[in-house]
């Protein structure tokens, strides 16, 4: 990390450690809405960005973590911590097992099978009403005391962002970061160098959904209930595009992504109900304006850390694309 | 050290490659010729594993390498290049190079521990030796095409290969590129012992620089013997040659 981008990320932590004493409630909930959304598209950028999968329906084990976490505590009477490390367990598990048949296919094809198996899953949890609640979900979930106030779930969840980042940054440096970003730009030239590409792409998988896992988990810090709209294909799509519109190629982008769509959902949805609506138009000005996000485009234009890449990613795109 | 024995394949009805022989040496350079369409890139892809014959056996090292994938092959100490720049564009040249390096030393699952720490020493010298040092910072995908064309070369090289495979490694080039390039592969044949097996259009380039020809033509080999053998061959004049010159 170069020094200025450390000098900014430490003051932003800094003002982000102060929202609780000066903001009112509403706002550190949002916030910390933000940090769990945050995480989620972060943990798919890992195989999205950086890795070039389809990864068309992420949400699942998001809503597997959540899901998995309620019902360890209301159903078999678990302690709040043991669930909390089980479900990223959880999640890591059924991503392994989507993505041991999703690697076997490319591309869009890897995509549309992970909508269908993750789809699986959504009506597993919105048919079996005696286990999950069906529509209703599941809610009045225990939280301990130590994180349960407003104020306290703001902090737990801004640490466990903080961890999970770290360790996402490291991965990514990592020679394992850097041969996933190789794959990502040429699966096929990556085979002829001796890389075992699926087994790459799986393990890349498992940690993606892990992290994933664990933003399931702290949704229910933070809301102590879930629905099957965390599984559903909807949810996966706002996420994708959380990755594209911050900017899916830099490592922060998704935060500012998830930032961005969480805001608008929150203030656009108390004055209209077609939220919908409003993410269709900011998805096609992104198309047309940003290509590389919001992100991608201010560190292009600030001519900063990625300054040697001008003027590259059309040579990028069309070697590419081949 | 490479066999490659009367290997077929098709593709639907269009055979590609109908019975291909070809020997390799070690230590030798050995370059395929043929028209357009007479299956030299069809028979890298089989001899690396891209693609799997139909029929025929491909021996390397005294081991039968017939379908494996293309990174057991690469295991195994043939690395290729293709005929399209095929590269890493959104990394830098470094980095390109690196993966290759950190594919070889089965370092590509390492999770802890930052690359920019390992094997710096291994790239750096492979770069230095194509001549790429000096832009190892530079995206890839920013090249210019003769820069593309060594730095697919330099990947190959990564993997410490004992078989070099270049398909059509001047492709595109201008004279001077050609050069520069043929006297790499001549350089890594004679100074590191690297035995190169390579497709080519340019006539002189192959007489200049094979110890061997292999003549293909409609997915058959014609003939494999030394350049005058190949020059004075009757079939390989009427076939390949004249068709070409005339």
């Amino acid at each position: 990390m170069k020094k200025i981008e450390f000098k900014i990320t430490l003051i932003l932590i800094a003002l982000l450690s102060l929202i609780p004493l000066v903001l009112p409630r509403f706002y550190i909930y949002i916030t910390a809405t933000i940090f769990v959304t945050a995480l989620l598209a972060m943990s798919l950028n890992l195989v999205v960005g950086h890795g070039g999968l389809y990864q068309f329906h992420h949400g699942v084990f998001y809503g597997v973590g959540a899901y998995v976490t309620a019902l360890l505590i209301l159903k078999a009477g678990m302690p709040f911590w043991a669930a909390f490390i089980l479900a990223p367990i959880a999640s890591t598990v059924t991503g392994f097992l989507i993505g041991w048949f999703c690697v076997r296919l490319s591309k869009l094809y890897y995509g549309m099978l992970q909508i269908s198996l993750g789809s699986l899953i959504w009506a597993i949890a919105f048919r079996w009403y005696s286990l999950t609640g069906g529509d209703d979900g599941l809610h009045g979930v225990t939280i301990p005391d130590l994180i349960s106030s407003t104020r306290n779930a703001y902090y737990f969840t801004f640490i466990v962002l903080l961890a999970s980042l770290w360790i996402l940054y490291a991965i990514l440096r990592s020679p394992f970061g850097t041969t996933l970003q190789a794959l990502r730009d040429n699966p096929e030239r990556c085979e002829a160098i001796g890389i075992n590409v699926r087994r790459h792409q799986l393990a890349a998988v498992v940690i993606a959904t892990f992290f994933a896992g664990v933003a399931g988990a702290l949704f229910v810090v933070i809301e102590q209930s879930v629905f099957p709209d965390l599984l559903f294909w909807v949810l996966s799509l706002e996420v994708f595009i959380m990755c594209l519109l911050g900017g899916w190629f830099t490592f922060a982008g998704p935060i500012l992504g998830a930032a961005i769509m969480v805001s608008l959902r929150t203030f656009v949805g108390t004055y209209t109900e077609y939220w919908t609506l409003v993410l269709g138009i900011i998805l096609i000005l992104l198309i047309f304006f940003l290509p590389e996000g919001v992100m991608g485009f201010f560190l292009e234009r600030l001519g900063k850390p990625r300054s040697r890449q001008n003027g590259n990613d059309k040579a990028g795109a069309s070697v590419g694309s081949r | 050290m490479l066999a490659v024995q009367d290997v077929h394949k098709s593709f639907g009805d269009f055979k590609a490659v109908n019975g291909a022989t070809l020997q390799v040496e070690k230590g030798r350079i050995v370059a395929v010729i043929g028209p357009n369409g007479a299956g030299k890139t069809t028979l890298f892809n089989l001899i690396c594993g891209q693609l799997s014959p139909d029929k025929g056996r491909i021996i390397f090292d005294g081991q039968d390498i017939t379908a494996l994938p293309p990174h057991k092959v690469c295991r195994r100490g043939v690395a290729r290049s293709f005929q399209i720049a095929n590269i890493f564009p959104r990394l830098t040249v470094f980095k390109n190079v690196q993966v290759s390096v950190l594919s070889q030393h089965q370092k590509s699952g390492v999770l802890f521990k930052p690359a920019d720490q390992l094997l710096i020493d291994e790239t750096e010298k492979i770069l230095d030796r194509v001549g790429l040092l000096d832009k190892a910072q530079v995206i890839a995908g920013s090249l210019s095409h003769g820069d593309l064309r060594i730095l697919e070369i330099a990947i190959a090289l990564g993997g410490s290969p004992r078989l070099l495979v270049l398909d059509e490694p001047t492709a595109g080039m201008s004279p001077d590129e050609t050069k520069r390039t043929m006297g790499l592969v001549k350089d890594l044949s004679q100074k590191e012992g690297l035995t190169i097996l390579f497709c080519e259009h340019d006539m002189d380039i192959v007489f200049n620089v094979a110890h061997s020809i292999m003549v293909m033509h409609h997915g058959r080999t014609l003939i494999q013997s030394s350049p005058e053998e190949v020059r004075k061959n009757k079939e390989v004049q009427e076939a390949y040659l004249g068709a070409e010159d005339a």
